[in-house]
């Protein structure tokens, strides 16, 4: 399906120590180490522990999207059999911090029963614990919740408009450079276009689940978690311990696509409630639970006005996004900000206004502003294609950023061009028509081509790992990182090898337990470099310790070489000025009398070298559709995208990424939506039959091709990050297509037939 | 879930005593019961597991000709079955449109026949809604109606019935055969779901209580279209999705005259829509795209929005129908293609006749 680069060349990490090299294991093209664990079914997801004495729990969801509760039939519940507590707030034990409060720039506020307030439909109001699932459950329904309602502000009419300094995650909402009116009226074609795009929820296959219990005042967790051991800082404050008593286990996740970062409501009830009956607690979302307090991508309402010279260079790019919250909190959308890093215009503006609506709180989900900005800029550089009379590849092609356009910077790295040519390439866009509906295939159909640009940031976060060589040679590597099914476990492990200077098969990979060295968050894209980082240089650390031992024995053919004269591979170390003269790591530890050496390492941005560059993964995506010209049914027939993000670890598992987020952009083009009451605010397609994302038959063709990429800047391992960037220039590539195809320009997201049908 | 006895009768008769009970519900393939009790839409006190009954997994042709489908007969099953394939093939084919692999191997025929609704306010208990709670209102008026009905529909209740299968069954004059413990009785597909009326009447299955539904019977009449039978089926996703619209279309052509004709169509009614008029209109005229156009409007004639959100549904029906009718008039194909029912069958679609000449270099 995909045609793979040549795994890296092999390159060495000159640490000031000993030389490991990146190449042996890394960029081979493995299979997912835990794969035949999944298809048997002995990977143990949180959901599966049943520690001894556990009780079930479920919360009760309110139906209302704003007002109070009023009545909750809690004796009812309590008698039914099987039913052990019920959790209301007035009974619901303290926390040491306000569930409300935002003690740093991540922190989200969280529901958990610390009044009678309904904020939105889907809030936690109760808890019901229970002997078994089913009688929790009924106790839920038993309860019976009673409301004073008031009315539910769902879209723009009836929510709160508001200014705001900050969008997503502390970015600036506002980014101004040069003079946009005066670039616009001196353009010689402009274009104005409005899009949208709905509340989405992650709906990862495996929902939120957790199995709490108390030892004393420690606190065990088994739960799916994309930052296991920075979440135990999180936890503990909510009840008031020390980090160090909470210990969170989670050796596979079923997806979290940024919605299993941050501490919810109900995992805080989960904790609560195992306190208040001293046993341990399992509770499982519903699928509809998963559509409120987990967090959400915000709707979006973008307004794009371009203007280009005759010649197809913008004079003006102006990117404006109303991005929907909820009433209680802060976190926007940061869609106008995917327009800061893509194209060269001489004037820009990217900003953001906020917009309440009785929601739960959106967060970070896949690709958080990139996925919806990416989709509204890629449209309207269309648009702004066709106002210039100019092929949609050559217009992008002509506002090529050869610098960074928000900071001026020059880009560690930016392989954009390859991207373009490969991808156009594979896909044959050459033959194609300016014009829309031009081209039909053989039965009848209309057929159209789009395409759109991909960027997407490669953040570095914080690591820790720490890696040992043990007296038999093997090799332990340690950091509690996340496998949520994209491949870290598979990954992580080929760097950690070659840290080691050992073969993946003498390597046991330690990861998804908070007491290992805290391997951050899988989030961001960030993973592999961090985590990747902290693992390499642990590792190197390591064999810096063996070196030093080996060089100053006189009975090691060693003896003598500086330390940076011997460099690891295959378990042993070899002289730099004489690869013949070596010697096995247990040879050399066992002549010292050690059972093993220990190193540690941390994975972070070099801070200097984020100064000086911006840092983005680049790709362009083509795409293919075919529509029915009577009945509107549309299927992305062809997705060919190219995509340059530097050393690519495992080119299998980063395909596999790729190909996955191109794919969520056909959902993000052609189905996920969340369809709410308006009375209620009650999401009224909360399930897979009703919210829908692409099935098989949605995916007849998809394609994804590494460019190959060295960057020197990001980190010392060259590796950028996979994880979002395919959904980015996806999506707008579909729509794109679909103009090609119908002549229809759509600007609402999901599109929908009757749009076509005109 | 509440708590509820569970009880699997070893006969017939035992399960129609048993689902006499007044809490009684009667679970075949449980793919669409279990999941309205655990949405708390339905709340039964007793489940009487009819799935292993003998006698009920039959696909019989009977003296007549005419083909008897057992109540448990798996869906998956009866897309396969040799004769329902050469008698019926839309019907295979409707059945392979829907749901996924996994729910047609577990759901059976008379589970399809009697499943509820995909009205969202209809699977939400704390919504007012008059097919769950007789007189209790209806919460979908002032939501989204976007999949709602275009035709038969009342101020009472504008949901649709989701079924596939049931689509060409109605169009070829199935029965649905019911026992009681007074006997037995017949009533015909497509008027075994009653259209909604007045007064907070949503209308519903005509099963009285403790009927348990042994068998749909295709007449023999049904093989005079199997040259020309086609179901069409139109949603967003191209695959495991409820029809938005769909179009069961059979031809009995001889001599380039249609001698007669069946239609009906999904996902615009309470009940699958058998298009009488058009199947009137389509008797002794030339298979050609007037025909189907005049037919196609005959059958929508009478079709109004349920709301303005699914208005666009009309003009879309019709289209569906005459598409339905135009692949049906190519005959059907001699294998069912891999994507059935969807315009991206490789056989199905073809060329319109007022498409524009291939310009581009499509691959
Ligand atoms: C995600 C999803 C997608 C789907 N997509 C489609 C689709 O695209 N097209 C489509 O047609 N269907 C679709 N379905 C519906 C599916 O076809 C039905 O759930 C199935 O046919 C029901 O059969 P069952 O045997 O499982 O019924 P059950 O769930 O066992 O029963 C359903 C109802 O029928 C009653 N019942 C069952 N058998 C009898 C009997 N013999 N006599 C009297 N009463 C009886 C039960 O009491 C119950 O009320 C989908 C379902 C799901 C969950
Ligand atoms: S349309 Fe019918 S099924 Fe839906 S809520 Fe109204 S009465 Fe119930």
């Amino acid at each position: 399906m995909t045609d793979m680069i040549e795994p890296v060349s092999p390159d060495t990490l000159a640490n000031g120590s000993a030389h490991v090299r990146l190449g042996s294991n890394a960029g081979q093209p493995l299979t997912r180490a835990d794969g035949r664990l999944k298809v048997t079914g002995r990977a143990t997801f949180a959901a599966d522990n049943r520690p001894d004495g556990m009780l079930y729990a479920v919360y009760v969801s309110a139906t209302i999207a704003r007002g109070r509760v009023t009545h909750l039939d809690v004796d009812a519940a309590k008698a039914h059999p099987g039913v052990v507590e019920v959790m209301t707030p007035a009974n619901r034990p303290p926390l040491a911090r306000d569930p409300d409060a935002k003690p740093h720039p991540f922190a989200l506020k969280v529901d958990a029963l610390q009044n009678d307030r309904v904020r939105y439909a889907g809030q936690p109001i109760a808890l019901v614990i229970a002997e078994t699932l089913e009688a929790a459950a009924e106790g839920a329904v038993l309860l019976a919740p009673a409301y004073a309602a008031e009315p539910a502000r769902m879209d723009e009419a009836t929510g709160e408009i508001f200014a705001t300094e900050i969008a997503g995650f502390g970015n600036p909402a506002l980014f101004e450079k040069g003079d946009v009116e005066a670039g616009l009226a001196a353009a010689a074609r402009r274009v104005e276009a409005r899009y949208t795009t709905p509340a989405q929820y992650h709906n990862a296959m495996e929902p939120h689940a957790i199995v709490a219990a108390w030892e004393g005042d420690r606190l065990i967790l088994d739960m799916p978690t994309q930052a296991p051991a920075l979440s135990t800082a999180e936890f503990a404050s909510f009840f008031g311990i020390p980090p160090q008593n909470v210990l969170v286990r989670s050796p596979f996740i079923g997806g979290g696509f940024g919605s299993k970062a941050f501490a919810t409501g109900p995992y805080l009830l989960a904790m609560l409630a195992a306190r208040m009956v001293g046993r341990p607690v399992k509770m499982v979302h519903r699928r509809d639970q998963q559509f409120g307090p987990v967090g959400h991508r915000g709707a979006t309402r973008q307004t794009l006005r371009l203007g280009a010279a005759a010649d197809g260079r913008l004079t003006a790019l102006d990117h404006t996004a109303l991005s929907t919250t909820s009433s209680f909190d802060d976190f926007l959308e940061p869609a106008a900000n995917a327009s800061h890093n893509m194209y060269a215009s001489p004037a820009m503006r990217m900003a953001h206004q906020g917009l309440r609506n009785d929601v739960g709180t959106p967060g970070a989900m896949r690709a958080p502003g990139e996925a919806t900005g990416s989709a509204a800029l890629e449209c309207a550089m269309d648009e702004a294609a066709e106002a210039c009379g100019m092929d949609p590849l050559a217009f992008r092609l002509a506002n090529y950023a050869e610098t960074d356009p928000q900071t001026g910077r020059p880009f560690s790295s930016k392989a954009l061009r390859e991207c373009y040519t490969a991808a156009a390439e594979r896909f044959g866009w050459s033959g194609r028509p300016l014009a829309p509906r031009q081209m039909r295939d053989d039965e009848g159909r209309l057929v159209g081509w789009g395409m759109g640009s991909a960027l997407f940031p490669c953040p570095m976060f914080e690591a820790e790992a720490r890696a040992t060589i043990h007296a038999d040679g093997t090799g332990t590597v340690e950091i509690s990182a996340s496998e949520m099914g994209q491949g870290a476990l598979t990954a992580l492990a080929q760097i950690a090898a070659d840290g080691l200077g050992i073969d993946g098969d003498r390597l046991d990979f330690r990861s998804g337990d908070s007491s290992l060295p805290n391997g951050g968050i899988a989030g961001g894209s960030g993973h592999t470099a961090t985590a990747g980082s902290a693992i390499f240089t642990a590792g190197a650390d390591a064999v810096r310790r063996l070196a030093e031992i080996a060089v100053a024995d006189e009975a090691s053919p060693l003896f003598g070489a500086s330390n940076s004269g011997v460099e690891a591979r295959g378990g042993r170390l070899h002289r730099v000025d004489d690869p013949s003269r070596s010697e096995t790591y247990a040879a050399i530890l066992s002549r010292a009398g050690l059972s093993s050496v220990t190193g540690e390492g941390k994975g972070a941005r070099d801070p200097a070298a984020a100064e000086s560059r911006a840092m983005f993964s680049h790709g362009a995506v083509f795409a293919e559709v075919t529509v029915d010209p009577d009945l509107a049914q549309i299927r992305v027939t062809r997705l060919v995208g190219a995509f340059a993000a530097g050393r690519i670890v495992n080119p299998r598992l980063a395909t596999s990424q790729l190909t996955g987020g191109m794919i969520w952009g056909i959902g993000f083009a052609l189905h996920e939506e969340t369809v709410y009451d308006p009375r209620t605010g009650r999401p009224m397609n909360a399930d897979f039959a009703g919210y829908h994302v692409p099935v098989n038959a949605d995916v007849p063709s998809v394609e994804a091709l590494l460019v190959e990429e060295t960057d020197r800047h990001v980190n010392a391992l060259g590796i950028k990050g996979v994880g979002e960037i395919g959904i980015t220039g996806t999506v707008g590539a579909i729509a794109n297509a679909l103009w090609h195809a119908t002549g229809v320009r759509v600007r609402d997201f999901p599109v929908k037939m009757e749009t076509l049908l005109g | 879930m509440n708590l509820f006895d569970y009880v699997r009768p070893a006969t017939l008769g035992e399960a129609l005593g048993a689902a006499a009970h007044p809490g009684a519900a009667v679970l075949a393939g449980g793919t669409n019961l279990v999941d309205l009790m655990k949405a708390g839409v339905a709340r039964p006190e007793r489940i009487v597991d009819i799935s292993r009954l003998p006698g009920l997994s039959e696909i019989e042709t009977l003296e007549d000709g005419a083909i008897r489908i057992g109540a448990l007969v798996g869906n998956a099953a009866l897309a396969r079955h040799p004769a329902v394939k050469a008698a019926a093939p839309a019907v295979a084919e409707a059945v392979l449109a829907g749901a996924s692999a996994q729910l047609r191997n577990k759901a059976s025929v008379g589970g399809n026949l009697l499943q509820a609704t995909r009205c969202a306010y209809f699977g939400d208990p704390a919504s007012a809604c008059n097919r769950r709670v007789p007189g209790s209102g209806c919460d979908a008026k002032g939501g989204d109606r976007r999949g709602h009905a275009v035709l038969g529909w009342s101020d009472a209740c504008s949901a649709t019935n989701p079924s596939d299968l049931l689509v060409p069954l109605a169009a070829l004059g199935a029965v649905v055969e019911i026992a009681g413990q007074d006997g037995t009785r017949e009533v015909p597909v497509a008027e075994f779901h009653t259209l909604p009326g007045a007064d907070g009447d949503a209308g519903g299955p005509q099963l009285r209580h403790g009927e348990i539904v042994t068998a749909v019977r295709l007449p023999a009449d049904a093989a005079r279209f199997a040259a020309a039978s086609r179901y069409v089926k139109v949603r967003e996703r191209t695959s495991f999705a409820f029809a938005l619209v769909s179009a069961a279309a059979a031809l009995d052509i001889e001599d380039g005259t249609i001698r007669a004709a069946r239609l009906a169509l999904g996902g615009v009614a309470a009940r699958p829509w058998r298009a009488a008029e058009a199947e009137a209109a389509l008797t002794g005229k030339a298979p050609d795209a007037a025909a189907f156009q005049a037919a196609a409007e005959a059958a929508m004639a009478q079709a109004r929005p349920s709301a303005e959100d699914n208005a666009f549904k009309i003009a879309l029906a019709l289209r569906v129908a005459v598409r339905a009718l135009t692949l049906a008039a190519k005959g059907t194909p001699e294998r069912m293609p891999a994507l059935p029912a969807s315009v991206f069958a490789p056989t199905l679609s073809a060329p319109s006749p007022s498409a524009p000449s291939f310009q581009g270099t499509a691959r």
